[in-house]
């Protein structure tokens, strides 16, 4: 390749460094403890801004898991538009390259938005100059469909590597799935607190895939719906309702590794995939206008929580614990059918889930209504296990499935986090 | 700039030895390559082109053309594609002879003689065939780019003189009223357009003249051309429309017949030249058109004979790459390489469209296929983009 720069009518001016012009304001102390375990600190909650201003892309575990939930998310699902595993390999080299870049608070590639050769397109778009590194967090994973394609091809010679519960989801009841919107070969997480710099980060790790993958579908969330960190204030999805209050914390080190780590003896046959996680990806499209003309005690039964407190119903406090067997008059306090009780821990051998979704707007439908929702995502170590018997107790009892389609589903095996000198999923090439 | 190192061997492909062949004027050549077997006679005459043998052992040949015909001529010695010009002599009088001399590697060419100089001419297919002797030549890096310019500019005097014919003829059609044949010629006429649209486009004051479509036409602005005479030939998914007068059709006949006229004119004109990086960029600007109008189906909204003008820019960007690459192999033998291979698979895609002579309507692509051209336009593009950093 041609990259020698040559001189130009720009040569003498700064060099960008997104990093290089953070103000004073922003902390930057602290990011080394962030980074040296590829997780948030206690004190690094996503909209806070006395935590780090930056997460290490390379770690034990891949950022933006365990990582205080960003207020911004841009998701893509690719698909590799090669056979070739060496260019599958270059492509993961050159994403983990990037990424360690734009995460950094760089351009995506080397040379720079306006520093190279002007015969050139830029190796970055330019729209992130300027910006700080906004807390961006790049989390890759690989769908099922990588390891064998839908009519059975062992592409890249994956096939007797693949995690036993990496296949496509059951289909749910109330699914509509739009298949273009659903699944894909690889995935990209961008999470930051800044939506250009969410949406910059997709973008040029697809200008980078181009000849060797292609997006297939991407969602933008533009607020999070729920805190993985107990330093954060619960936020309200769409329906005006606190979500994710009995969310997996990033302070639970426990949960983490019992709920969302894969173990080294989970799956003998995928042992690359120790340290890594399960992502769930739901497009839950609500039917915003006929929710809001439910009667508030209604809209409080069907979730089992309180509207404005979000506290269990029958309890004062957010962090309460439902009392399933409190019973009001002659019914349960909790309806048998309200999210909070169907959706329970206690009710499905305590698997729980890292829950990291974003409400997102489309604009509107050809009706005129919000095409709106929760962009669901969650982090478990075992889909079979802690996803879809939720899904499916849901699907078949929970009051707010009325108000509910699901319009993509996705599930994808992430890797654990890359070492320095590696390629993110590397140990699976191995 | 001088970031490219002195050429010092002809990659791939054929070089031209002695003098390189300039647009606009005939080589005159004695030299000679002392084999029988590789000296070629050619009578060009106003129906046929005979040439003493349909192939030649690899080395130097030299193909002697004698005009026996009642009009100038001019002898192409072209590609596999029979689109990309390896070696021409124009300008050849009646009664008159001049030679072409090239260096040619085995392969299978085409040779023409173009009596009248307009058209696709006369052609026959011509096989080199491997030899020992095929030498290596030496060309400097200037002579490269001689010949890169030369021979893309000799391509669109080609293209543009096959508008030129095969336009009238259209319009011939179109005015008698015989719309079936004036539908059926219709996207293959402007193939000839599409493949050097960049070039056209240049042109500021004929393309809107030319290509506008109706989408884009500003208040006030009077709508003439291809896409004019398009909506005409099919109006059946056009609302209220009034179909257009003999006497109207005669008038936007008449006026597209005019400026491609003058686009000819232009571009055959002694001064017109087209220089390396506009060479390069034309590449990436045609599959930009295919790009932005015709993956879309915007482009041939009423014929929805788009897959005829995303063939054609495809050719087009696909010549004028193959112009440049001998200087990209030495400049950067990767995205060479990458280049032809994308290409490749962009037109195994589009082969899979093809149904007879030409191919599918737009309108009969799935939306899947539609995804695949256009991941494949993205595959090709990318690499594209760094053509012309690569040549000059």
């Amino acid at each position: 390749m041609t990259t020698s720069s040559t001189p130009t009518p720009g040569t003498g001016r700064a060099r960008f460094s997104r990093r290089g012009l953070l103000g004073g304001g922003v902390a930057v102390a602290g990011v080394a403890g962030a980074f040296a375990t590829g997780r948030g600190t206690a004190e690094a909650a996503g909209s806070d801004p006395t935590g780090p201003a930056a997460y290490a892309f390379r770690g034990e575990h891949q950022a933006g898991i365990a990582t205080p939930v960003q207020d911004r998310l841009h998701f893509a699902a690719f698909d590799v538009t090669t056979d070739d595993r060496d260019e599958l390999v270059s492509l993961l080299t050159d994403w983990t390259e990037a990424a360690e870049r734009m995460t950094a608070g760089h351009g995506a590639g080397p040379v720079g938005p306006v520093e190279g050769d002007p015969l050139l397109p830029p190796d970055d778009t330019g729209e992130a100059i300027g910006l700080p590194p906004s807390r961006l967090t790049i989390t890759i994973g690989f769908g099922p469909t990588l390891f064998r394609t839908a009519d059975g091809t062992d592409r890249f010679g994956l096939a007797d590597r693949r995690p036993a519960v990496l296949e496509e989801l059951p289909h749910f009841p109330a699914d509509v799935l739009d298949e273009a919107l659903s699944g894909g070969d690889l995935c990209v997480q961008a999470c930051a607190d800044d939506p250009q710099v969410a949406v910059h980060a997709v973008r040029n790790l697809a200008r980078i895939g181009f000849g060797r993958a292609e997006v297939r579908w991407s969602q933008l969330g533009f607020g999070r719906t729920s805190s993985t960190s107990t330093t954060q204030d619960t936020a309200r999805n769409l329906f005006g309702f606190k979500d994710g209050t009995a969310n997996v914390k990033v302070e639970e080190d426990h949960a983490l590794d019992d709920q969302v780590w894969v173990g080294a003896d989970d799956d003998t046959g995928a042992g690359w995939m120790t340290g890594g996680t399960y992502l769930v990806a739901r497009r839950i499209n609500m039917t915003i206008e006929v929710w809001d003309r439910q009667p508030l005690a209604d809209q409080e039964a069907f979730i089992g929580r309180d509207k404005g407190e979000g506290a269990p119903l029958g309890a004062t406090d957010e962090f309460d614990e439902p009392d399933f067997d409190a019973v009001t008059g002659t019914e349960p306090t909790i309806p048998v059918d309200a999210h909070v009780r169907v959706v329970h821990p206690d009710f499905h051998g305590g698997a729980r889930m890292l829950r990291r979704g974003y409400n997102f707007v489309d604009g509107t439908d050809k009706l005129g209504g919000l095409n709106a929702g929760l962009f669901f995502i969650a982090f478990v170590r075992d889909p079979d296990t802690q996803f879809v018997p939720v899904q499916n107790a849901m699907a078949k009892n929970d009051a707010m499935m009325e108000y509910l389609r699901f319009t993509s589903s996705a599930l994808f095996a992430v890797p654990p986090g890359a070492g320095d000198g590696e390629f993110i999923g590397q140990a699976l090439f191995a | 700039m001088n970031r490219r190192p002195r050429l010092t061997a002809v990659a791939a492909g054929l070089a031209l030895v002695t003098v390189p062949v300039l647009a606009g004027c005939g080589t005159e050549s004695t030299a000679q390559s002392g084999d029988a077997s590789r000296s070629l006679t050619v009578s060009s005459t106003d129906d046929a082109c005979d040439v003493s043998a349909a192939e030649a052992p690899a080395g130097t040949l030299t193909f002697q053309i004698a005009n026996e015909g009642s009009s100038t001529t001019e002898f192409y010695l072209l590609a596999e594609d029979g689109l990309r010009i390896v070696g021409e002599v124009e300008n050849i009088g009646t009664g008159a002879t001049n030679t072409l001399t090239v260096n040619a590697e085995a392969g299978t060419y085409v040779v023409a003689c173009k009596p009248g100089m307009t058209g696709d001419g006369i052609r026959s297919g011509f096989t080199v065939t491997e030899s020992d002797e095929a030498p290596e030549v030496s060309e400097t890096d200037q002579q490269l780019v001689d010949r890169a310019v030369a021979n893309y500019g000799a391509y669109v005097d080609d293209q543009a003189g096959q508008l030129l014919e095969q336009t009238q003829e259209f319009v011939d059609l179109y005015t008698a009223g015989d719309d079936d044949a004036a539908r059926a010629l219709y996207p293959v006429a402007r193939t000839h357009w599409e493949r050097i649209e960049t070039v056209a486009e240049s042109f500021g004051d004929l393309d809107p003249k030319m290509d506008l479509r109706e989408a884009d036409l500003e208040p006030g602005q009077e709508w003439t051309g291809w896409h004019k005479i398009e909506k005409d030939l099919w109006p059946d998914e056009a609302v209220d429309y009034t179909p257009l007068t003999d006497a109207e059709r005669q008038t936007y006949a008449d006026d597209l017949m005019a400026n491609t006229q003058e686009l000819f004119d232009r571009v055959s004109a002694d001064d017109f030249t087209v220089e390396l990086d506009q060479i390069a960029n034309g590449s990436r600007g045609l599959l930009e058109e295919v790009a932005v109008g015709k993956i879309t189906g915007e482009e041939e909204i009423w014929s929805h004979t788009d897959l005829w003008d995303f063939q054609a820019n495809v050719d087009g960007a696909r010549v004028a790459f193959e112009g440049v690459q001998p200087i990209v192999e030495d400049n950067d033998p990767e995205l060479a390489s990458e280049l032809a291979t994308r290409f490749d698979d962009l037109q195994a895609l589009l082969d899979a469209q093809r149904d007879g002579d030409g191919f599918v309507l737009y309108t009969e692509l799935t939306d899947a296929e539609v995804k695949e051209l256009s991941t494949a336009v993205n595959a090709l593009s990318e690499p594209l983009s760094r053509l012309t950093a690569a040549v000059v």
